[in-house]
């Protein structure tokens, strides 16, 4: 036992919670600051007119009051992406490959984690659950998700990708796309066969929809309470706990060490008893089950989802971990809750921003534009180095 | 019995036929090296012995086991120590990892302790620079590591292809009094050179390698005295 405490390294614990919440709380204050000038400035305009003839609100104040909900509903999806995007940039660190099917590993997490929740509640079990079992139970669906999703990216990677590993990097990424539409398929012929339907509802259960109240205040007309949906503190909860622990895993202990050379220098890493095939697989382990965890949340989160829910999340992951810097985890984690923040805060503004007439579902652009200029101006991403240097 | 033994290794790169038949032997605590021109099929040896390429024919024996078609990680476990060509230090990671890495396949965490504390003892340097990461060492520096991480290994042989490559020559001594230690205290040792004539003042008995085939051997004394080996690899007309 105190052997144990001796090898633990707390630093290791600690130093991924600094970041998280230097990120977060960065993002916030910026988009905050950026929303708040723009809302000074339109003021003076006919769209601040629209509004206080509307509402009887100042632009300004609406903007200000409905910042804090904002802020939380984007580093809900924020963490979600990033927990996603680690799945792809941890892949990229070892094989320098894009898999393109980690949006359907987590789609499948998603599936399993509401299948089961689905079948609890058939038998009734989740209905009269007390407050602990239901947190009991949604604790099971999502760690089942994350084993079917871990188990699913292993044989991806085993099935699809080792024996190309010495073809050009073209043909793993082709085959990659591939996986990722027959695992489309795959999820909606089962849930079809099974189910006779292939869009499915996470049940209501336990009180994840209660809304805890921070505060009310009274701004001219308008009074505003302030909360925070119970589901978005467990989305926030589960994703920083894993990140804590891959964290961990990754740096602080001797398996996460072997990771890390691999990703570096395989070759040598080999020729010091690593196996190197058995790393990679457990690569894509670790990142199929942060990846289907985070279907399951999202699930939680959304409510709905069909065969098709991980493309947009797969692809903004995508976006985030370039963004971040590919390969780099601390820059995975960064990208994913700026572009979380940054698509929220921006698909809630624009609407009253332009009088309607672009409004959130316009919120994607944000995330395809910033790939776009990640691409052209930095290519290496916020973390990243030049990839010559990776050499 | 030796502990290393090569018949007859054919390796291949594609097409290019890089080792056309070599034999050789490596006894319990010799140092042998192989000297040989650039291209010569040195470095290719190596890399068959340990398992980064296959051999198309021939065998390879590692104290009596036939390790020719094993892959580097179980060729590492079965007691052989590769430093690579160019160190293949990882870059990112510091000079403690690097060296840990080293004893990957060691559980004990006391015995990894007492390697590593035995590394620094040969070479101080690095204890000095444990936290910095593998890339931002010196050449000497990252030489001195690569040496230290295969040290970590504990191999029963320790493979060395150009350690001086590159080095200042006070360092070069250095690390060729380091090998005669290492040597002493019982490490046999295989040892790829471009400097021969330091090769064969260390050395027990050398290989000389052309064109991927071996076309003399002899104790490292009769190699230094062989008009051919003079005129060819040391210098002397
Ligand atoms: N990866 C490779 N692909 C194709 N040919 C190779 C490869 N590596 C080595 N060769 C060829 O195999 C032959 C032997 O190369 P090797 O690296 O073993 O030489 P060496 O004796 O170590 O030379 P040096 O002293 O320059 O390191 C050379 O002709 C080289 O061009
Ligand atoms: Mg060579």
């Amino acid at each position: 036992m105190k052997r144990f405490l001796k090898s633990m390294n707390v630093r290791e614990m600690l130093r991924p919670l600094g970041q998280m919440f230097l990120f977060s709380l960065g993002s916030t204050i910026v988009l905050s600051a950026l929303m708040l000038v723009l809302a000074l400035i339109l003021d003076k305009t006919i769209v601040g007119q629209t509004l206080f003839q509307r509402l009887n609100v100042s632009l300004y104040t609406y903007t200000l009051i409905n910042l804090p909900q904002v802020a939380i509903d984007g580093l809900t999806i924020g963490f979600v992406y990033a927990a996603i995007a680690l799945g792809y940039t941890m892949v990229y660190g070892v094989l320098e490959f894009i898999n393109f099917a980690h949006s359907e590993i987590f789609a499948t997490g998603a599936f399993v984690g509401v299948e089961i929740l689905i079948a609890l509640e058939k038998f009734g079990i989740l209905s009269g659950a007390s407050l602990a079992m239901a947190y009991g139970y949604l604790i099971l669906a999502i760690i089942a998700g994350m084993l079917a999703a871990g188990a699913l990216a292993v044989t991806v990677e085993r099935v699809a990708y080792r024996p190309l590993r010495h073809a050009s990097r073209l043909v793993p990424l082709i085959s990659a796309i591939g996986v990722s539409f027959l695992l489309q398929d795959m999820i909606r012929l089962i849930e079809s066969l099974t189910t006779g339907q292939y869009n499915r509802i996470m049940p209501t259960f336990g009180n994840f929809d209660h809304r805890l109240l921070l505060g009310k205040m009274t701004l001219g007309a308008a009074h505003i309470t302030l909360g925070v949906s119970i589901k978005s503190i467990i989305v926030i909860v589960s994703a920083v706990l894993m990140l804590v622990g891959l964290n961990y895993l990754v740096n602080a202990t001797k398996i996460g060490k072997a990771i890390r050379a691999v990703a570096q220098d395989p070759q040598t890493a080999s020729l010091m008893g690593i196996n190197v095939n058995r790393i990679i697989s457990l690569t894509f382990l670790v990142g199929g089950m942060l990846g289907g965890a985070a279907g399951v949340l999202y699930a939680l989160k959304f409510t709905r989802i069909d065969p098709f829910v991980g493309f947009f999340p797969g692809l903004k992951a995508f976006t985030a971990a370039v963004l971040g810097g590919i390969g780099n985890m601390t820059g995975a984690l960064l990208g994913g809750i700026v572009l979380g923040m940054l698509e929220t805060y921006a698909g809630s503004f624009m609407g009253v921003f332009t009088m309607g007439a672009a409004g959130t579902e316009y919120k994607d652009i944000f995330a395809f534009s910033i790939l776009i200029l990640v691409l052209i101006f930095r290519p290496q991403g916020l973390m990243g180095e030049h990839v010559a240097q990776k050499a | 019995m030796s502990l290393l033994s090569l018949d007859a290794v054919h390796s291949f790169y594609g097409h290019i036929h890089a080792l056309k038949g070599i034999s050789l032997e490596v006894n319990e605590h010799e140092i042998v090296t192989l000297i040989g021109s650039n291209g010569a099929g040195k470095s290719t040896t190596l890399r068959t012995i340990s398992g980064m390429i296959h051999p198309q024919q021939g065998r390879i024996l590692l104290e009596g086991r036939d390790i020719s078609r094993m892959e580097p990680h179980t060729v590492a476990l079965a007691g052989l120590g590769h430093v690579p060509e160019g160190r293949g230090i990882f870059p990112k990671l510091t000079v403690r990892e690097n060296l840990e890495m080293g004893a990957f396949t060691v559980a004990d965490p006391d015995e990894i302790e007492r390697r590593l504390e035995y590394g620094f003892e040969v070479f101080p340097r690095l204890k000095e620079r444990m936290g910095q990461y593998g890339g931002t060492l010196s050449g000497g520096e990252q030489q001195m590591l690569a040496i230290a991480r295969g040290l970590m290994m504990n191999p029963r042989l320790l493979m060395l292809d150009e350690p001086s490559m590159g080095l200042a020559p006070v360092l070069v001594e250095l690390i060729f009094d380091i090998i005669e230690g290492l040597n002493k205290k019982g490490t046999t040792i295989l040892l790829v050179e471009q400097n021969a004539l330091m090769a064969l003042s260390v050395a027990h008995r050398g290989y000389v390698l052309q064109n991927g085939q071996i076309v003399l051997h002899d104790t490292a004394n009769n190699l230094k005295q062989n008009e051919t080996v003079q005129k060819a690899y040391l210098g002397i007309e």
